[in-house]
């Protein structure tokens, strides 16, 4: 075990990956000798080489592109995407080829190898562009997995099993919290299942769901209602695509209650999908309307910031509503 | 750390300098002319007998086929397809200039580079049939071909999309030593997209053993060049991010040849991409749900008829005393007879199962996906007469 916070454990994750399998390689903006704006990929060109870790040109579809075609070929791409907020350029390579590789080719060829890392959300002062959080944009995309580390420990073996995974994976980092989590990190490999969500602290009456950076704010607010006597249960989704249902409707059927909270937008994010399936099987279950936290149906502002996200004080409400319905 | 100088290479002017287009003189080689005779300063590759004659051969069977599936299409037999009439030499003559473990990833008006490569009349028939012996399962539209043991990387629809993942395939092949390169065609309009600027600057940048064949065929769907592009073609392009450029006459299949297998050899000695810019003409209309009839004259038409990349090389090889006409006939007879009778007995092959509708979209279908194939099961178990095609095979 080591001390490190999430970028020492993405760079750890990754370092182990390329030690273990030399098909593995490592490529995006600034990720080369630099080691990438977060310093992620740190150390890594030095170690493995100018072949295996390099600088692309400054070309988002160009980087899933080339991925893409590397993967097909039987290699292991890691590519990376500087900040979500620029994944967009690259959305057409991802929904019509990296996602749909495998089944229209019908399972001749894939992109299962392929990895996209890329910082995500707010609260870092960033403004339009340095804060999106666009999970959502990816959920509706059959083929992809989508996942979401919520700590260091949490990214190092999620990476680890994103890698490793025969199925192409978006692995969203919360940048607001690269350096600001910090914790107890195994030095060896170690993998943590994709598609499992998991229970943090069990409670009896009402189910609280987040994931990534959403995970702290959802605790403290847990913690201001517990002291009001409400017992919360909280649980961390990490998987978006495929999500883990299964674990959320039983935790919903225990305590008839549910608030879903991300950062991004309402309208159409990834709560929508969640509430509606939790309906559908906990109908005669749920004492209260499902409750969602969330951004507002605004582009991410800079001067509002804090007015805009869904921070512990607007679940603590939305908490106390829920349960007095 | 190195001290770069990004001037180092550039001259000093002191007026005001416009570079315009046309500076740069790309000549397009041509080794046969219309008739089939060489030109008196060509020196042709070497080819043998039998290469000729499969060349050959696989354009006047692309030829039959196309003529075939559009009149299939227009019967309602199968739902769409695509000839290449006109293109065959650019498609068939780059094939036979690589090796059998190059990758080739296409756009899809290169049945010809297929065909060489060995695929059947059954193959193709089954493809656009979408039946479940197509190794896509029937899930693309006609035309989409796929197959892994031929090295050709399964066709999609948005166009240009390949051009990057060609170059990050060849780079693959690179890192693992692999005495292969990857052939990426597309066509002039196909360059028009991001994609082909992220593909080529990359592939210049990152070193990738790739060739570039864009097929300039004059339109894309409707669209004229003139529309397209105000540059000289694609190949005043490939200058400018550094890329080995050879533009050729796309109707000439010897040229074609000739400038692939250069092409070959610098994309594998010197690890680096090359574009080749093949200039032809797309007599065909764009696919059968277009009738060019709207946008382009006959005389136009007629003026490419002449020519035609098929007759030219029959006529060398006539030259050669490689071309017996009697023994032709009977080729071509044979061919049409075994696109009809395929055609006939594959169209009457099932599709898949519909357990297949849910395979390969992930590895292993996770449980929403089997949760909504067993409701769709038993929804086509209530309802059996409305969907015929899989109610018999539940």
């Amino acid at each position: 075990m080591a001390k490190m916070n999430m970028l020492q454990a993405v760079n750890s994750a990754l370092i182990s990956a390329m030690t273990k399998n030399e098909k593995v390689m490592v490529f995006g903006e600034d990720v080369g000798h630099f080691g990438g704006v977060f310093r992620a990929t740190s150390n890594l060109q030095e170690k493995f080489g100018k072949n295996r870790c390099f600088n692309t040109p400054l070309t988002e579809q160009g980087i899933i592109g080339f991925a893409n075609g590397l993967a097909a070929q039987g290699s292991v791409p890691v590519a990376e995407i500087q900040f979500a907020d620029y994944i967009f350029p690259a959305f057409d390579q991802i929904v019509n080829e990296t996602a749909k590789w495998r089944y229209r080719s019908g399972g001749q060829f894939s992109c299962g190898s392929l990895t996209i890392r890329t910082p995500y959300g707010g609260g870092i002062a960033g403004g339009l562009y340095h804060s999106q959080s666009p999970e959502a944009f990816f959920a509706h995309i059959p083929g992809m997995k989508v996942v979401i580390p919520r700590n260091p420990y949490q990214a190092k073996g999620l990476l680890l099993s994103a890698i490793q995974d025969d199925n192409p994976v978006l692995f969203m980092e919360p940048k607001r919290l690269y350096r600001a989590s910090v914790g107890e990190v195994p030095e060896d490999d170690y993998i943590i299942p994709l598609g499992k969500a998991e229970v943090l602290k069990q409670g009896s009456d009402i189910s609280l769901l987040a994931w990534g950076a959403q995970m702290e704010v959802l605790e403290k607010a847990a913690q201001m209602a517990e002291e009001q006597g409400i017992s919360c249960e909280i649980i961390d989704l990490r998987s978006i695509l495929p999500w883990d249902r299964d674990t959320v409707a039983t935790s919903v059927q225990k305590t008839g209650r549910l608030l879903i909270s991300h950062e991004a937008p309402l309208t159409g994010g990834f709560a929508s999908e969640i509430a509606a399936s939790i309906q559908e099987k906990c109908f005669l279950h749920l004492e209260s309307p499902i409750t969602r936290v969330c951004g507002l149906d605004t582009p991410y502002p800079l001067a509002h910031e804090k007015e805009y996200m869904p921070d512990h004080l607007k679940i603590f409400e939305a908490i106390k509503r829920c349960v007095h319905f | 750390m190195k001290d770069r100088n990004h001037l180092s290479n550039i001259g000093l002017s002191h007026q005001v300098n416009v570079i315009s287009n046309g500076l740069l003189d790309i000549p397009m080689l041509q080794l046969l002319q219309a008739d089939g005779v060489p030109h008196a300063q060509a020196t042709l590759p070497d080819m043998t007998q039998q290469k000729a004659e499969k060349i050959l051969g696989t354009m006047q069977f692309i030829r039959i086929l196309d003529e075939r599936m559009v009149a299939a299409q227009r019967q309602g037999r199968i739902s769409f397809y695509l000839a290449c009439t006109g293109e065959e030499a650019s498609t068939v003559g780059s094939a036979a200039a690589l090796e059998p473990q190059d990758m080739i990833m296409s756009q899809y008006r290169e049945q010809g580079a297929l065909a060489y490569r060995g695929f059947t009349t059954e193959q193709f028939m089954d493809q656009m049939f979408s039946n479940e012996k197509e190794p896509n399962k029937g899930r693309q539209m006609p035309i989409h071909y796929g197959v892994k043991e031929l090295n050709f990387m399964t066709i999609s629809s948005p166009l240009g999309t390949q051009i990057p993942q060609a170059s990050g395939y060849a780079y693959g092949q690179k890192m693992a030593g692999l005495d292969a390169v990857t052939i990426c065609y597309f066509g002039e309009g196909a360059a028009s997209e991001g994609d082909f600027h992220a593909g080529l600057n990359m592939a210049a940048v990152l070193k990738c053993p790739v060739i570039f064949l864009c097929r300039n065929n004059g339109y894309a769907i409707s669209t004229p060049s003139e529309e397209q592009f105000a540059g000289d073609g694609i190949a005043s392009r490939g200058i400018g991010y550094g890329v080995k450029t050879i533009r050729v006459d796309g109707n000439d299949v010897m040229a074609v040849y000739a400038a692939t297998q250069k092409a070959r050899e610098i994309a594998l000695a010197e690890q680096c991409p090359v574009l080749i810019e093949a200039m032809t003409y797309r007599l065909a209309a764009h696919s059968t749900s277009d009738d060019p009839s709207g946008y382009r004259s006959k005389d136009e038409e007629e003026r490419w008829r002449a020519k035609d990349p098929v007759q030219r090389f029959a006529a060398w090889m006539q030259s050669k005393g490689w071309f017996d006409e009697e023994q032709n006939k009977l080729f071509l007879e044979q061919s049409r007879q075994e696109v009809l009778s395929e055609l006939k007995r594959v169209e009457k092959v099932p599709i898949c199962k519909i357990d297949e509708i849910i395979t390969d979209v992930y590895d292993v279908p996770p449980w929403h996906l089997k949760e909504q194939l067993a409701e769709l099961k038993a929804h086509i178990a209530k309802y059996p007469d409305a969907y015929p095609k899989t109610s018999g095979r539940l």
